[in-house]
């Protein structure tokens, strides 16, 4: 008799524990906030008031082509693609970037760049457009002229062109190497033009940027187990169990959201709260100090191709995100964009300059949570075991393509 | 019965006690309490630091967003109540457990009349208790005021 009532406590027993291992469920502010960081909470794709093309078919096309064109460079080997590459989610793999030379940042990958309202590490441009523009005149990348770049569409794109901004302007006699960023000889010869064959230039190269803008809108982050984990929780659902995370995955999504604070800057859909932040990244070795966002600021304000310029919006005004720019603080120094974390386990080396070779080292970074080179870190030492630490990289790879 | 199986039973009704506490204690756990109490507690009416003002902040939408840039509107009052117009507002803050400001520079854009300021720019870019600042200078003097919320 006693026999059989053991017994029969020790299924009941055995049953309790295997309904209630594995994580608790989460609680509402949990789920609230992993709802958040899905995919289905992202907003639709913010417009671009300052590029009329953004959202044309046929700009869209044009700038597709001219984004893998290596002609659109000094010695014809260098393209977007060429750092941006199209089956590297739109990046390389290398610490730095490397075109004519190497840059002394890594390059960024660029699903749902069209989401950010500044572009580059340190947020020096306020547009997709006015981005673009950037690295076609920079010597480490394209190397190339805005003048050469305007002869380069009359005489290979011309008809598209037309198609999409009306009449090229009359380019004769405006010299093939011309710009107001390059060699001493072609910065001579863009002095010695005049206004109007300026104007024209500049509207060609401007619309150039505006095309390759257009085809950036379409690269879009694209759903991940976590997304359809989070999407299943949304509806109250359980997860099928392909989609479902591991209890090691859920401990991580836990400590992400939770005690490791991740959360404070890589929030919302993209993992991201487009901010810039100093972590106690250390610097590159080998290269200059950077100032990071406090530089940023500068140069977007001064730049001629920024929303309040001419070819943007024309007035200050109607550009919110110059308008309301905190200009100072010690918070700027060296402060860096929140990459977004979409397919971040796919992309190593991590950090602005490639810093950091893998998750694992990444993670470790936070625990220790190092000095800033430069003022105060916001990055807060974390208590961590080994198993924690391996949960939050386990749960970031579920952040990448099934 | 023998002492040893009575000893294993003893054991096994342990065992069932204690992990069956841990699983109800795991399940019961409190959930839903944190977002009921956001706001809980946090005034958008206040007396400025000297008493020199009266001020309400709102959101310009009733909801206040996490990441966007959005504008609040402010209104200022004497004490007994009359609406001051023509008042200068600077506007600070940040997130004090934090040790960080504002990630951006909000400023009055509009002056809405009777006492109603507009307030644009403002972006809360993480979750968690922030603080806006309002440093106000009208025909009563200067004086400053301090809000607390929850994003
Ligand atoms: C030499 C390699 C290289 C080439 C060529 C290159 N890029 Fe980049 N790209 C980078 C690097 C490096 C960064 C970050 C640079 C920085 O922050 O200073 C970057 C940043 C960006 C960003 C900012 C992303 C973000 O999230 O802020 C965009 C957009 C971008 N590139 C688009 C382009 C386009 C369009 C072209 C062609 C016109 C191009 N890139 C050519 C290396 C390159
Ligand atoms: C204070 C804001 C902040 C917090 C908190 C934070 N990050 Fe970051 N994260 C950043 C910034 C800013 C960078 C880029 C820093 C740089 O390049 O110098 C970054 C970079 C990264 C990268 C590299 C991505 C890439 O493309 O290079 C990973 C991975 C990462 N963070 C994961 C985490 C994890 C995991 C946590 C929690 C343990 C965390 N972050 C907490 C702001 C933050
Ligand atoms: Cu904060």
């Amino acid at each position: 008799m006693l026999l059989r009532a053991a017994v029969w406590l020790g299924l009941f027993w055995a049953i309790g524990l295997l309904a209630g291992c594995g994580p608790a469920p989460f609680n509402e502010k949990e789920r609230a906030t992993i709802v958040s960081l899905s995919l289905s909470a992202l907003k639709p794709l913010p417009p671009d008031p300052t590029n009329a093309y953004a959202d044309q078919p046929g700009a869209a096309a044009l700038g597709a082509t001219l984004f893998f064109d290596t002609r659109l460079s000094r010695d014809g080997n260098v393209s977007c693609g060429t750092c941006h590459k199209i089956d590297r989610h739109f990046q390389d793999d290398l610490p730095l970037g490397v075109g004519v030379s190497t840059n002394n940042r890594r390059t960024m990958p660029l699903a749902g760049v069209a989401w950010s309202p500044f572009l580059f590490w340190d947020g020096r441009r306020d547009s997709l457009w006015a981005q673009a523009l950037t690295p076609l005149e920079d010597a480490r990348e394209h190397a190339g002229n805005r003048a050469a770049y305007a002869h380069f569409i009359a005489g290979h794109f011309r008809e598209r062109y037309e198609r999409i901004f009306g009449p090229l302007p009359d380019l004769d006699g405006v010299p093939d190497n011309a710009g107001p960023l390059g060699t001493r000889e072609q910065q001579a010869a863009w002095a010695s033009l005049g206004d109007a064959q300026r104007d024209g230039v500049d509207q060609v190269f401007v619309n150039l940027g505006k095309a390759i803008a257009a085809f950036e809108r379409s690269l879009t982050p694209q759903p991940t187990r976590f997304d359809r984990f989070a999407g299943a929780l949304a509806k109250g659902e359980n997860p099928r169990s392909a989609d479902a995370l591991s209890d090691e995955e859920v401990q991580g999504l836990r400590l992400f959201i939770g005690k490791a604070n991740c959360i404070t800057c890589h929030n919302g859909p993209r993992f991201t709260d487009d901010h810039f932040h100093k972590t106690g990244v250390p610097d590159a070795a080998g290269l200059p100090a950077e100032s990071g966002r406090a530089d940023g600021v500068s140069k977007v304000l001064a730049d001629p191709f920024n929303c309040a310029g001419r070819f943007g919006s024309g007035r200050l005004e109607n550009c919110p995100e110059l308008l309301f720019i905190k200009k100072d603080g010690p918070e700027l120094l060296r402060a860096f964009k929140t990459p977004s974390l979409r397919g971040v386990a796919d992309r190593p080396p991590y950090m602005h300059a490639g810093q950091i070779p893998d998750l694992a080292a990444v993670v470790d970074h936070y625990a220790r949570a190092p000095k800033a080179p430069a003022g105060h870190s916001e990055a807060e030492p974390l208590t961590l075991s080994e198993r924690e630490k391996a949960a939050l990289v386990a749960f970031l790879r579920t952040l990448s393509d099934p | 019965m023998s002492a040893s199986l009575r000893f294993l039973l003893a054991l096994l009704v342990l065992v069932v006690l204690v992990s069956g506490g841990f699983y109800v204690s795991d399940r019961l756990r409190p959930t839903a309490a944190a977002p009921a109490q956001a706001q809980a507690g946090l005034p958008r009416t206040k007396p400025t630091v000297a008493g020199l003002y009266q001020v309400s902040i709102e959101p310009e939408n009733a909801t206040v967003p996490q990441g966007e840039l959005h504008a609040w509107v402010l209104t200022l009052r004497t004490p007994d109540g009359k609406a001051v117009d023509g008042a200068e507002i600077a506007v600070d803050g940040g997130m004090p457990a934090h040790n960080h400001g504002l990630p951006t520079s909000p400023k009055v854009t509009a002056a809405l009349g009777e006492g109603r300021y507009r307030i644009d720019g403002v972006r809360f870019n993480m979750g968690g208790r922030w603080e806006l600042r309002f440093a106000i200078s009208g025909a009563a003097g200067t004086d400053a005021v301090a809000f607390d919320l929850d994003v």
